[in-house]
């Protein structure tokens, strides 16, 4: 029997014929490690979905206590947004130094978006801490319960990516470019986008439509 | 300095419990010392506790799941056998406060801490090897889920002896579950366990949808993978959209009880008409994550044991896909009661019906691949055959509940309990049992006994039906689910008969343990030499049993939809094995001690928060941060097989199936 007909019949190694989608055997971890983590973010995105149905049912939950159009202040809540997405904008800069290889632009880069990280959440607890003394705290209705979980689950996430920032400053510096630290610092971005992603919904449904007379 | 936590924790007023607990305890120590004194640590740790082989975690999964069977079943005999002598001027022996939470453990152990591990065991074990690979995508992760889920299933546990576990009923429903009417620790512990536990299933949902759609055999296109491996595929992605609304909504529940937050309280502008929605967007497709795997399980019994392809592959991947769909239509048919109006009900109720319509495409495709073919009567055929009948009335009892003035009717009565332990012990429980059956040898390299397999078939079979067709009975007769006490004395026969088959399936579950012991036992003569035991079609059966830590040598090629008979049927045809192929090194992960860490931290953390004990608490978060950071510091990801070291596994295999096949003729 020649090589060919080996081949056609399922005896040798490597002859698979062309399937079409993930034909060609396992993919490499470069695809699968974003691949994976984009399945975790979009797991984290559902679970923010739960959060923002609960606001929205229990929006006007006010119990007779403030409602949303007498809390929120747009202008800080513009100057918020434009740092966590400002901090994005830099992400993407850090990620392209990264690729370049240049250590002193990634440093600088990612200790960028971490501050501008920083400046967004002492923002919010500045709002937090207002609204709390003055006694508009979660405790107060349904309404505020559902905001102060919505926002400040977002900001646990931005504190969690701000310990992930420090830790893979860290790391980069300790290790260089290594092709699993390159790999780590693209979930990072994915991650740090993400939070934009869910930052855009928030400001629209929670600060917007909620501060519509 | 610890909280809430004194000496008034430990149940001394309560006989059974601290009892139980100690005899618990006693056993624990008693296994604990026995390796100790055998000098099995090192082996344990190094090849078990932290191995990234997805094989090995699948069998730790599974031992999970049928210690978690027993401790489950034990709540389950103590409510029958409360509810039989209960009746008339006669208390029982539970009072109210225990049997609460013996019906809430029983239901929260059940689903959470045995039907889940027990398919999340298979689909760990079964999956990377149908597929033709080496791994899943992220072996460390693997274990780390384990972990977590081991640590959920320790605090429910532990709530035996510090402390109560929750009296709400396995969804702890507010406003009961909330800190007004529930002030102990008991929610606290449910809460905290299923947070932890929940993690470890969404990781399990990352890896195995990222598996299953990035690492596959070369060759092996959707529309060639085992069904099985689809039927994961489907369960993982409900894990991924499902688990993370569990998260928010016990989150939700746990700001109300430990902040004073007012989401599902009755003051303050509270819904729990809100958590009812939220929880139940998760648990239905919760009951598809369990259902889809033990469809796939049935589906490979079938075509294996009946010597055929699958009777329409395509529609029944086609099924799995509406149902996983549809799964997150129907959420509202657990509360028709709350009052959403006639329009609301309907288009719950239609979707509920629909649903039966991909299940019962599937249930026709089993019974055509029957149909025509060799079949071979053995365990997991019974079960097979077993479930199609049972699962056929628990689905017509479900299309009934679907209805919304029916609905009203039964709605928490013994009738609504009937139906779903008849889907999940028909289906859940008899798919399980017909996995663990079928793909023992492949963990071990030999056969479960199979007379005793038979004799616990049955012992489920009838089993089920003597305890559960007297509930169908009592729902119409109006009782109501979770009743302490029956006022009613004409229910004793129900009753009685009903605990008889509480008994018969203890006898199962009895005979599980005494098939096992045997079977180790009188393995030499039972060893599975060949790999291929029961002339299987699937990938899985090219392995030796048990499979080498790389599963294959080099990746199979696949040619067509089941690949390991077609090249089966090629090497007989031709009288020849597959070319041997050039070896090469192969790398695989290393171990890790840190999904156990990571779990002992949390563990900690979590029982620090149920006592309110917060620095401790910090204490374990900071621990589990530490370990991975430490974990993504290390150099080295991967240890390298010699490939001098595969030839040699290679070469053995290659003789033994050399061997095989000169016994082999072509099938007719």
């Amino acid at each position: 029997m020649s090589a060919s007909e080996a081949a056609a019949v399922g005896l040798t190694h490597g002859a698979s014929e062309d399937t079409g989608l993930g034909h060609r055997g396992p993919e490499s971890k470069s695809i699968v490690v974003p691949y994976g983590f984009w399945l975790f973010v979009l797991s984290d995105i559902v679970l923010f979905s739960a959060l923002f149905a609960t606001y929205a049912s229990l929006a006007h939950a006010t119990d007779g206590g403030p409602a949303s159009n007498q809390l929120f202040d747009r202008s800080l809540v513009a100057i918020e947004t434009v740092a966590l997405l400002l901090s994005s904008f830099v992400c993407g800069l850090a990620m392209i130094a990264a690729k370049r290889r240049n250590m002193v632009w990634t440093q600088v880069w990612l200790f960028v978006t971490g501050a501008l990280g920083a400046v967004f959440l002492a923002i919010e607890l500045y709002e937090f801490a207002h609204m709390i003394s003055i006694g508009a705290g979660p405790q107060r209705s349904a309404f505020l319960s559902s905001f102060f979980t919505l926002v400040g689950c977002h900001g646990a996430h931005v504190t969690a990516g701000l310990m992930w920032i420090g830790t893979m400053m860290a790391q980069v510096w300790a290790k260089g470019f290594r092709p699993h630290i390159i790999r780590r610092l693209l979930c990072l971005s994915i991650f740090w986008h993400a939070l934009d992603i869910i930052w855009v919904a928030i400001f629209t449904i929670v600060y917007l439509i909620g501060t519509l007379p | 300095m610890f909280g809430k936590l004194t000496w008034d924790a430990i149940p001394l007023h309560e006989p059974i419990a601290w009892i139980t607990g100690l005899i618990v305890i006693l056993v624990i120590l008693a296994v604990l010392g026995w390796i100790t004194i055998k000098g099995w640590w090192p082996y344990l740790w190094g090849e078990w506790i932290t191995s990234t082989d997805h094989k090995r975690i699948g069998v730790m999964y599974i031992v999970l799941a049928l210690v978690m069977l027993v401790r489950g079943f034990a709540d389950a005999i103590m409510m029958r056998a409360q509810q039989s002598l209960a009746i008339g001027a006669s208390q029982g022996y539970l009072p109210p406060e225990h049997y609460d939470q013996i019906f809430t453990a029983h239901g929260t152990i059940m689903i959470f801490f045995m039907a889940m591990p027990f398919v999340i065991g298979l689909m760990n074990f079964v999956v990377p090897l149908q597929l033709g690979v080496r791994d899943v995508a992220f072996p460390t992760m693997n274990n780390v889920s384990f972990w977590l889920t081991a640590s959920g299933a320790l605090l429910v546990n532990v709530s035996l002896v510090i402390g109560e576990f929750a009296r709400t009923g396995w969804l702890a429903f507010p406003p009961l579950s909330e800190k007004a009417f529930s002030p102990g620790v008991g929610v606290d512990y449910y809460l905290v366990a299923l947070q932890i536990a929940g993690v470890g299933t969404v990781l399990t949902g990352v890896n195995f949808v990222t598996t299953i759609l990035k690492i596959r055999a070369p060759g092996m296109s959707y529309m060639r993978m085992p069904i099985f491996c689809w039927t994961a595929l489907a369960t993982n992605l409900l894990i991924l959209a499902a688990f993370p609304v569990l998260t928010a909504t016990l989150a939700l529940l746990m700001l109300d009880r430990y902040l004073g937050f007012h989401f599902f309280t009755n003051t303050g502008g509270g819904n729990s008409m809100l958590y009812m929605n939220l929880i139940w967007v998760w648990g239905h497709p919760e009951v598809y994550i369990l259902a889809l795997p033990a469809f796939g399980i049935f589906s490979e019994v079938a075509a294996t044991f009946s010597g055929k392809p699958l009777f329409g592959y395509r529609s029944m991947v086609f099924a799995t896909l509406a149902i996983c769909i549809i799964s997150f239509c129907v959420w509202l048919h657990h509360f028709f009661t709350m009052g959403a109006g006639a329009d609301v009900n309907a288009v719950f109720g239609i979707a509920s019906m629909i649903i039966a319509v991909p299940t019962g495409v599937k249930i026709f495709n089993w019974l055509f691949t029957m149909y025509g073919g060799r079949v071979r009567f053995t365990v997991p055929m019974h079960y097979l055959i077993g479930f199609m009948i049972t699962f056929a009335i628990g689905g017509m009892t479900g299309v009934l509940l679907a209805i919304p003035p029916v609905d009203f009717l039964v709605h928490n009565s013994l009738f609504l309990v009937a139906h779903f332990h008849n889907v999940i012990i028909g289906l859940v429980v008899f798919g399980v049992m017909a996995g663990y059956t079928y793909w023992f040898p492949k963990a071990f390299g030999f056969t479960l006994d199979e007379r005793i397999g038979k004799a616990i078939f049955w012992c489920w079979f009838i089993g089920f039906y003597l305890a559960w067709m007297p509930e169908y009975a009592l729902g119409f007769m109006g009782a109501t689910r979770r009743l302490q006490h029956i006022s009613d004395p004409s229910w004793t026969p129900y009753l009685t008969v009903a605990l008889i088959g509480a008994v018969v399936i203890l006898l199962g579950i009895v005979l599980t343990a005494v098939q096992l012991i045997y079977s180790i036992r009188t393995r030499d003569r039972r060893r599975d030499i060949t790999g291929d035991p029961w002339d299987g079609r699937t990938l899985e059966w090219l392995t030796l049993s048990p499979p080498p830590h790389f599963n294959f040598a080099v990746l199979p090629d696949v040619h067509g939809e089941e690949a390991y008979w077609t090249r089966k049927l090629t090497a007989i045809r031709e009288e020849r094995l597959i070319e041997e192929p050039k070896y090469e090194d192969i790398e695989m992960p290393l171990n890790t001690p840190t999904g156990v860490i990571c779990a002992f931290f949390a563990s900690i953390c979590g029982f620090a928060v149920i006592w309110h004990i917060w620095w401790l608490a910090i204490l374990g978060l900071i621990g589990a941060f530490a370990i991975f950071v430490w974990y993504a510091w290390r150099d080295e990801h991967e240890h390298i097989i010699p490939a001098e070291e595969v030839a040699r596994i290679e070469g053995e295999r290659r003789r033994i199936r050399g061997e095989l096949l000169k016994t082999l003729t072509m099938p007719a």
